[in-house]
């Protein structure tokens, strides 16, 4: 039985009990401080965070090997830690410091002082005939653009162009490898996961659409 | 299409659970909760180091976790260690007594975990009680919960609730 002294206890304590602004903004700060111990000391699998581009935000992720995503703002930022952590590592923070030479690097490609990335890659998320496509892919030189058929052919797969174009479109690390170089022989610019318009923009920025 | 691609999408997310959630997520969803519980149960000025340590230690053991636990309940558990080990730590410090003073004097400069005078006075009650308080009150958590965080039987961790409710209700009689 419980005596109405305790009830009136149990209502105060519960009352009491209610997250005060104060308190959250404490715990948010200590969580801040617990993210840079975790990143500083390499006890995540996975780094990731949100970065401002011309193309909009971006969302990026490293591992210990190195970039191994990007992805454009619609995917969100959430689904993306999601992604990873069902298909890599659910060890993942947003350590936005531990993106710094992704920022810097993506940074000066945007302003065009930079024409090729010198960024490690992690290509774990990347499938074995992915793998000889996209290699094919970062070889293109900044400025020029190959073709679906040409990348098939040097990829050296028997499935062809729409094999080709099936790898590319699971690209992870768009802008970085760069298939937005990759497009249709008869000229025009077939297709891109980030929407056509970031390609044409992306194309535009390297001077290779005349 | 290729799976991949469905994969980048997260459309496979609904299919498979065999992950836990992202380590940020259960960190953005939990810190308050841990916060709190140990302000209310360790005091201010240690609840950082336990904070940490709680986290670190749910990192370290993360991927082991199934997709299903009651994430909440687990995490408290592992902060309920932490504080009792800073309970022993403390002890074994033997701090000097003027220490102590300035120690209690800083702890109960502000409402404790919960706020106000009745979350004061729980401070102040035995650890199992005061866990059990906080584990009740301000993670919610259901008896059997309470139990397994604080590695009791169910009914000696409604016995510490019962009795943690008693001394406060005297305490505030008095």
């Amino acid at each position: 039985m419980r005596s109405p002294a305790r009830e009136a206890i149990e209502r105060e304590l519960r009352l009491g009990a209610v997250p005060s602004p104060a308190r959250s903004e404490q715990a948010a700060a200590a969580a801040e401080r617990l993210v840079e111990r975790i990143a500083a000391d390499g006890l995540a699998d996975i780094a990731y965070a949100t970065l401002d581009s011309p193309l909009g935000e971006l969302h990026a992720a490293v591992t210990r090997r190195g970039l191994v995503r990007i992805g454009f703002a619609e995917e969100g930022s959430d689904e993306l830690a999601q992604e990873l952590a069902q298909r890599l590592s659910a060890r993942i923070v947003r350590a936005p410091r531990m993106l710094d030479p992704v920022r810097r690097e993506l940074e000066e490609y945007f302003a065009g002082s930079r024409t090729r990335f010198e960024l490690e890659l992690d290509w774990t998320l990347i499938g074995p005939f992915a793998r000889l496509v996209l290699a094919r892919t970062a070889a293109i030189p900044y400025g020029s653009h190959s073709s679906y058929g040409e990348i098939a052919a040097q990829a050296g797969s028997p499935r062809g162009a729409r094999a080709a174009g099936n790898a590319l479109g699971s690209n992870p690390i768009p802008i970085v490898i760069p298939c937005h170089r990759v497009l249709h022989s008869g000229g025009g610019l077939g297709g891109y996961g980030g929407g056509l318009e970031r390609k044409r923009w992306l194309l535009e920025l390297e001077g290779a659409l005349q | 299409m290729s799976i991949s691609r469905f994969r980048a999408r997260g459309v496979l997310r609904a299919v498979s659970h065999s992950a836990p959630p992202p380590f940020q997520a259960f960190l953005d969803e939990n810190r308050d909760v841990v916060w709190r519980y140990l302000v209310s149960t360790v005091g201010a000025g240690e609840a950082e180091d336990c904070f940490q340590e709680t986290f670190i230690s749910a990192l370290r053991a993360y991927p082991r976790l199934r997709a299903d636990s009651n994430l909440r309940a687990w995490v408290l558990t592992i902060a309920h260690r932490k504080a009792i080990d800073a309970h022993r730590g403390r002890a074994r410090r033997a701090l000097p007594l003027a220490e102590i003073d300035a120690l209690d004097a800083r702890v109960a400069n502000g409402p404790q975990g919960g706020e106000g005078e009745l979350w004061r006075a729980v401070g102040e009650l035995p650890p199992r009680q005061r866990s059990a308080v906080a584990l009740r009150f301000i993670a919610d958590l259901a008896h059997r919960d309470i139990a397994h965080a604080i590695g009791c039987s169910e009914e000696a961790a409604r016995r510490s609730l019962h009795e943690g409710l008693a001394k406060l209700r005297a305490q505030v009689a008095a």
